[in-house]
């Protein structure tokens, strides 16, 4: 049932562009392919760890910034790659040092800083980001000599990274390390206790979320072909964060289906309503106060409740929460 | 030489509107534990309404009182009524703060659209006043005196009066303060609506400085953050000097190194959290 459930998703996924036809809602779903990978990137921190996070935009605009200066530098794409996601490892460490010396709210005020001390020097540091008009890059990258200029190919390639991130995040939940993180989360001294460095553990897990991260803000910068200080402003990183929130932190599936609502809001909705961030705003609150768990598990609670009240006999459910 | 006069009072001016600003966002931080993301918006909220109270032919002080109650109610009532129903779970507070900042953004730029305005400085502080010889914008020196006035009004709030022994109590330990018989979800409402209608006073009174534009409360609340974290949460006097360290920094900052500014301005925040995490006076630990 599961194994064909998931061949129907791969095998519709695939197929996209060509039930999809319009390249403009090719390029959506591209978009949600992209964000997907940042918000499962984003879902190890905030859901696995409990570490939530407001400036992890500016990871995903390292990534983004130094894919394009590399580029524009004249190195070739791969140097480029790889210098772009090593820069997003450098400061997702520095990133963690700093902000790991809080936890709860102040691990979130010491994000919210460094993702401005990100956004003031993409703003403010002309000479190295070209400022309020950002960085243009002339050329997508072609990954075995395939060009990704089409939408339909950009779209697959995307595809490519999304699905190994979902196989990376699988295997990363079901690992002893994945245990580890969450034990952190859920009992850090009892942890401590058991041998287990938590420092260490939530170090390693900022270093996994912050490479996909840098994944992502790389597929960005191939997609836009542009990158500016709005990539890395904080209502990205609430957007970022809105979409791990809304579908359901700790689950494989609710960042994604984050992502989708959220990229569907913005980019099909914002066509017919002028006010995007109202009701990005709005959403936020609506699902913090009424469905805290995310869309994911709600949706999955909401059915379960409805199941039981249409049976006769209605039968009661395990509570799981801990 | 006059560079650095000139610097120097903008510095301090800046220092006392961010007090103003930031020292309700730390009362609000060192009570209810959480930091306010709506509080830049407060200070944009409240220029928006102040500029609105002119053009309808208010003068420019009962503009600025009439925001800032404009917007200490607007407090109360998110307060009451939203933030009420998160009560103990802090990070859902945090984020339907940082919703609502979005939704007020949203709201002023329909209201009153995308172009910056400018607000007239009121005709009696216009021009320069001679201080031991030298000219100082007159409105900027008004700027500091209001600002000494309200920390020396808040000081006594605090210190001499049975509310502000209250909020000393039940900032140190909300548990006890309850079980002594204090009414500290009432508190939060005060607080909350105090912190918010300074802020959107100092929106008003900052207009003549800084204009009203979109985008002025994501471009204060950094700031706020910043003193917060320097001078420590719920400390009066750590709100005090964290505001004038802020301000010379921010100005000084981007007269030196403009390219820089926001990596001048963030980073003794960075080795504070490092070397002090509870801030230079506070005591509440982050």
């Amino acid at each position: 049932m599961r194994r064909v459930a998931l061949a129907i998703a791969l095998a519709l996924l695939a197929t996209v562009p060509y039930w999809l036809g319009n390249s403009y809602y090719i390029n959506v779903a591209t978009q949600m392919l992209i964000y997907a990978v940042l918000a499962l990137g984003l879902n190890v921190l905030v859901g696995y760890a409990g570490l939530v996070t407001l400036g992890h935009a500016g990871l995903f605009g390292v990534a983004a910034y130094a894919g394009a200066t590399l580029l524009n530098a004249g190195h070739g794409q791969i140097v480029a790659a790889i210098g772009a996601l090593l820069a997003t490892l450098a400061a997702t460490a520095m990133f963690a040092v700093l902000a790991l010396r809080g936890t709860g709210l102040g691990f979130v005020m010491i994000t919210v800083a460094l993702g401005q001390i990100v956004w003031g020097i993409a703003y403010r540091w002309i000479s190295l980001t070209n400022g309020d008009n950002g960085i243009s890059i002339g050329t997508r990258p072609s990954p075995f000599g395939l060009s990704l200029v089409s939408a339909d190919a950009l779209y697959w390639a995307t595809l490519v990274v999304f699905l190994i991130a979902v196989a990376a995040m699988a295997i990363f939940v079901a690992s002893p390390f994945g245990a580890a993180v969450r034990g952190t989360r859920d009992q850090p001294r009892r942890m401590t206790a058991l041998g287990y460095n938590v420092w260490l553990t939530r170090f390693l897990a900022f270093l996994f979320s912050g490479f996909w991260s840098g994944v992502a803000g790389l597929l960005y910068l191939y997609y836009n072909q542009f990158v500016s200080p709005q990539t890395v402003a904080l209502s990205a990183s609430a957007e970022a964060l809105l979409m791990v929130i809304a579908g359901g932190t700790a689950t494989l599936l609710g960042p994604i289906a984050g992502a989708v609502l959220v990229i569907v809001m913005k980019d099909i909705a914002s066509a017919y309503i002028e006010r995007w961030n109202f009701v990005l705003g709005a959403i936020f609150v609506v699902i913090v106060i009424f469905m805290p768990e995310g869309l994911v598990p709600g949706s999955v609670r909401l059915w379960r409740w409805a199941i039981g009240h249409l049976r006769t006999q209605p039968t009661p459910v395990a509570d799981e929460r801990a | 030489m006059t560079l650095w006069l000139i610097l120097a009072v903008n510095s301090v001016t800046l220092g006392g509107l961010l007090f103003l600003l930031s020292a309700g966002f730390s009362l609000i931080f060192g009570l209810m534990r959480i930091p306010n993301l709506t509080h830049g918006s407060m200070f944009m909220l409240g220029a928006y309404l102040g500029v609105t109270c002119i053009a309808l032919g208010l003068g420019f002080w009962p503009a600025a009182l009439l925001a800032g109650l404009g917007v200490a109610l607007f407090g109360a009532v998110i307060e009451r009524f939203v933030l009420r129903r998160l009560v103990g779970a802090e990070l859902a507070q945090v984020l339907v703060t940082l919703g609502l900042s979005f939704m007020v953004a949203d709201v002023c730029l329909m209201q009153w659209g995308g172009d910056p305005i400018a607000v007239e400085t009121p005709p009696v502080l216009r021009g320069a006043t001679a201080v031991f010889g030298l000219a100082f914008p007159t409105y900027r020196l008004a700027i500091i005196l209001i600002a000494a006035v309200i920390a020396a009004a808040l000081w006594l709030l605090i210190d001499r009066t049975r509310l502000g022994a209250m909020i000393r109590a039940a900032v140190d330990d909300p548990a006890m303060a309850r079980v002594v018989g204090i009414r500290v979800s009432h508190l939060f409402t005060v607080v909350f609506a105090l912190g918010a209608g300074l802020a959107g006073f100092a929106g008003v009174i900052g207009g003549p400085i800084l204009s009203v534009y979109p985008g002025l409360d994501q471009d204060m609340l950094p700031l706020a953050l910043v003193v917060v974290i320097l001078g420590g949460t719920g400390r009066l006097l750590g709100s005090l000097v964290g505001s004038f360290v802020v301000g010379f920094l921010y100005n000084f900052g981007q007269a030196l190194f403009p390219e820089l500014a926001y990596v001048v301005l963030f980073l003794p925040m960075l080795v504070v959290l490092v070397l002090r995490p509870q801030g230079l006076f506070g005591r509440v630990t982050l």
